[in-house]
């Protein structure tokens, strides 16, 4: 990747390396308690501490904000509640850290402590003392949606199986805590952020600061992961910029892990009640899903979340009958957000475990089941999604055969097994969060007179390779060296708007951005050069870099040369290009339709090869095999680090990762008790990339960052039912859930074989 | 106090109660390491402390005395990569790159005691640091690069 220079040697700037002169430390005081209304708040106190320049509190700046314009729920500090332990009650700019800790030690707030609501299965049926006001029942948002003729379906399977799935919350835990620097000076705002999303948090910014856009400027610097915790306008971003609003200086504002922890906006727990009938050749007849999602305390992203598990739970296979209920319940912990492969990931695990169960129950083989479901595109899946490429079936064939699953599938010694299950997600979403019609990406490419090329865009490169790819993309199309393309990123002074690097969209979209713009520009170096030759522009061709006339090699020239060509023409070289999904991938119009169409799916699927240690329950996962159907791999090595990534992240949920509460606190919020694998805990994961070149992708890609993610969740617990025949229906699959599986099944054979044997 | 820092003696002022990872951070701007956890559960501050890779992050920059301590920034520029650096480019064993820094230190202790690792002992060199970008494979590809080479750069003979 074209930054790995700088982040090899420490010479890349992340936000919290930043300083300007005379930049004060932010504090921010987190609230001890889940739920309160707050009566008072005495900073006088904290403002006589030596050092503290500026302190604010949540009515000083009281425009509600949220990522989602149905969700402007929260404000940059809390006014007249406290939601959750460690929502944000005050902020202090100071010259020195020290400073800052004892001044918020000296703020003193009135609470009125409100009993809280931890559990989403009781706070959904709230009779009042809801969280928000405007939210009865505490229930953000309810879909509920039928396709096709569920009871038919269930009637007409030769087996119908019922199963309660639960997953509890994880973090994405990105390496580099979040972190903010603000520099309010002459009436205007400029931020470093570590975000993934400069333009919401522009928008955001304005709104809340009361400024302008124009009076606003979002920079974003190396950021050191996002996986989702970047990916909305987070509490760290807007503060820092009040406190120095307020004070008239820089301050920057960095977390803790534990404030990391503490913030989440990670992946929310979900209780699943899924129902699958199958018929006795393989073929699902219907499919229904009863989800509660737990999303904490505050709007973010929440409902696009819980269409994230219902529009893709029938549609990576060919399926009819699909019902849907959905709850998103308000508790009083922090707001869940989104986190890689957002709703679709613990759908799936339920998804692909229940139809092994089935497959099992039935006799079939778990491959061979899939292989009996598969859409034919290009087609519409029955919600109205459109598949146009399709590369599932040759992922399956790929770890079938690589993994020797035939010789292994119910064939290994007691303690060892496989397991497999297949995943998608979106080449980012085909409708915007923000209601427009403005693209999605606009990029525009400036060229000079001696052939250098400049890109100027507003994507967010957080280590996925989004510049790299940008690069090889136009370099590419205009048959250019690489080195002589440069590319300028993320600053919404000088770069047009890219909407994120969120469901997987920027090679995709920004990739057909940068081709527009590329042929623009060879639209303006034709007509130049046409203009100097007096010939027609469609007389023209451009090979390997050089523009000339078709069939005369006497007329042509060199790249360089065909620029400062077009720059004497036009006076200058620029061009933009832009990408908007089309219409016909944007999906339905019945409520929450609007999440889930893509322009394009990636599909995974996976084997993993466990051994299950029957005395402790203990699970090591041997290998995983993992074909990713990416459309097409512009950079082979970035594609094949997210899939093994990706891959990693998922194991890390299925095996140790949860964020654990206690009453209304979280107790592991920190990397010695929240269980992030080390190389020690990661297995070997053999990447394959599979090419089915999508149509409309640029070049023919699609995404490859998330979409490999939710397979290997279920895949492993399938694996530890062929292992020690246990089904485990709830993550992380733990030594302790395993062996008192163990032990009980134990027991049920015992018992049915009229007792009798030791214990 | 006086500290030894990528081979120049730096006189520095701070609390008592600084550690040495705000101290590089902060008061020499060597803004190369990193911190990930400040509870020494990460790996994202590692520096060399006479070779050997230590959390910086719980070291009392005050007890270091006269050791020679070693960060990132000396390890190779942009301009002159070390091999390890040229490694994690070429074989993608930097995503983010938070957690590099960190990585390569550790690595790069691993090779200096041990220049041919399999790829278990890679595996366990690395162990203490956190990656949450790459699922570690491509960081031991490009550590396994590093040590080709290290032993393409050797003089015949295999004398160093």
């Amino acid at each position: 990747m074209i930054d790995a220079p700088f982040k090899t040697t420490g010479r890349g700037i992340y936000t919290d390396d930043m300083t300007l002169p005379g930049t004060l430390v932010g504090k921010i005081l987190h609230s001890p308690h889940a739920h309160a209304r707050i009566r008072s708040i005495d900073t006088s106190q904290a403002e006589k501490v030596p050092g503290v320049v500026a302190i604010v509190i949540g009515k000083e700046f009281p425009n509600s904000y949220g990522v989602l314009p149905i969700g402007h729920d929260e404000n940059a500090l809390c006014i007249s509640k406290a939601r959750y332990v460690g929502d944000n009650i005050a902020a202090v700019a100071a010259e020195t850290e020290q400073a800052a800790r004892e001044a918020l030690k000296k703020i003193v707030v009135d609470y009125e402590v409100l009993p809280a609501w931890m559990d989403s299965e009781i706070s959904m049926f709230a009779p009042d003392n809801w969280i928000h006001d405007q939210r009865p029942n505490n229930i953000e948002k309810e879909y509920h949606h039928e396709f096709g003729d569920v009871e038919a379906g269930f009637a007409s399977a030769d087996l119908v199986r019922e199963q309660r799935f639960v997953c509890p919350p994880v973090n994405h835990a990105a390496m580099e805590p979040n972190s903010t620097l603000a520099d309010f000076k002459d009436g205007k705002m400029t931020v470093w952020s570590s975000t993934q999303v400069p333009y919401y948090l522009h928008r955001t910014l304005s709104n809340v600061l009361e400024l302008p856009m124009e009076q606003v400027r979002v920079i974003k610097p190396l950021v050191g992961g996002g996986f989702g915790a970047k990916s909305e306008p987070i509490p760290i971003e807007i503060i820092a910029a009040c406190l120095s609003m307020r004070s008239a200086r820089p301050v920057k504002v960095t977390y803790t892990r534990e404030e990391v922890f503490l913030i989440h906006r990670g992946r929310p727990q979900q209780i699943i009640e899924m129902k699958m009938g199958l018929n006795r050749i393989g073929k699902i007849t219907a499919i229904s899903a009863r989800i509660i999602q737990d999303g904490g305390a505050y709007c973010g992203f929440g409902p696009v979340t819980l269409l994230y598990s219902g529009q893709l739970i029938g549609a990576l296979y060919d399926i009819r009958n699909v019902k849907f209920d959905g709850y998103r319940v308000l508790t009083n912990k922090p707001a869940c957000g989104a986190m890689r492969g957002h709703g679709t990931v613990n759908t799936r695990f339920a998804f692909e475990s229940l139809l092994d169960m089935l497959a099992a129950e039935l006799g079939l083989d778990p491959v061979g089941v899939r292989r009996a479901n598969l859409l034919q595109p290009p087609c519409m899946t029955v919600n109205q999604l459109r598949v146009l490429s399709y590369g599932l079936p040759e992922c399956l064939d790929i770890v079938e055969k690589e993994s020797g699953w035939k010789q292994k599938h119910g064939k290994l010694p007691y303690g060892k097994g496989v397991g497999m299950a297949a995943s998608h997600y979106v080449s980012g979403a085909a409708n915007p969060i923000v209601r427009s019609k403005m693209p999605h990406t606009t990029i525009k490419i400036s060229a000079e007179k001696d052939g250098k090329v400049t890109i100027y865009s507003g994507t967010s490169e957080i280590g996925q390779g989004s510049d790299t790819v940008q690069k090889q993309i136009v370099a590419d199309d205009l048959q250019m060296p690489f080195d002589d393309v440069a590319i300028i990123v993320a600053d919404t002074e000088r770069t047009p708007i890219d909407l994120g690097s969120y469901s997987s969209r920027v090679t995709f979209m920004a990739g057909n951005a940068c081709l527009d713009a590329t042929r623009n520009l060879r639209g303006q170096l034709f007509e130049a050069a046409a203009a100097l030759w007096g010939v027609e522009p469609s007389q023209l061709e451009m090979v390997a870099g050089a523009v000339g006339v078709k069939g005369d090699s006497k007329r042509t020239m060199p790249f360089a040369a065909a620029c400062a060509c077009a720059v004497t023409h036009f006076g200058a070289l620029v061009s933009f290009g832009t990408y908007t999904p089309p219409e016909d991938a944007r999906g339905g119009k019945f409520k929450g339709a609007g999440v889930g169409p893509s322009p394009a799916y990636s599909y995974s699927a996976q084997v993993v090869e466990v051994d299950v240690d029957p005395e402790t329950g203990e699970v090591k996962v041997g290998k995983i095999w993992a074909a990713h159907d990416c459309g097409k791999a512009l950079n082979p090595l970035t594609v094949e680090g997210q899939i093994i990534g990706s891959v990693w992240m998922g194991l890390g949920q299925a095996l140790t990762e949860e964020m654990i509460w206690r009453n209304d606190k979280l107790i592991n919020a920190n990397f010695l008790e929240y269980k992030s694998p080390s190389s020690l805990d990661s297995p070997e994961i053999i990447p394959y990339i599979v090419e089915s070149n999508d149509p409309e992708g640029p070049m023919g890609a699609k995404e490859a960052g998330e979409g490999s993610l939710a397979a290997v969740i279920p895949a492993i617990a399938n694996a530890v039912y062929d292992a020690v025949g246990v089904r485990i229906t709830s993550t992380p699959i733990t030594p302790e859930k395993v062996l008192a599986a163990i032990k009980e099944k134990h027991a049920r054979e015992r018992g049915k074989n009229g007792g009798g044997g030791a214990a | 106090m006086n500290l030894q820092i990528n081979g120049q003696k730096q006189k520095i002022e701070a609390a008592p109660s600084a550690t040495l990872l705000e101290v590089l951070r902060e008061e020499l701007r060597l803004t190369g390491t990193k911190c990930g956890c400040d509870d020494a559960s990460c790996g994202a501050c590692t520096v060399l402390v006479d070779g050997k890779p230590m959390l910086s992050c719980i070291m009392l920059a005050g007890s270091c005395g006269d050791a020679e301590i070693t960060t990132i920034e000396a390890i190779g520029t942009p301009e002159e990569l070390h091999p390890l650096q040229e490694g994690f480019g070429a074989e993608g064993g930097a995503q983010c790159g938070f957690c590099t820094p960190g990585m390569i230190l550790s690595a790069k202790a691993l090779l200096d005691r041990n220049p041919d690792p399999s790829r278990e002992e890679i595996r366990v060199g690395l162990s203490g640091n956190l990656c949450r970008c790459t699922g570690y494979e491509q960081i031991y590809e490009s550590v396994t690069y590093a040590v080709k080479r290290m032993r393409q750069a050797e003089p015949a003979g295999g004398v160093k």
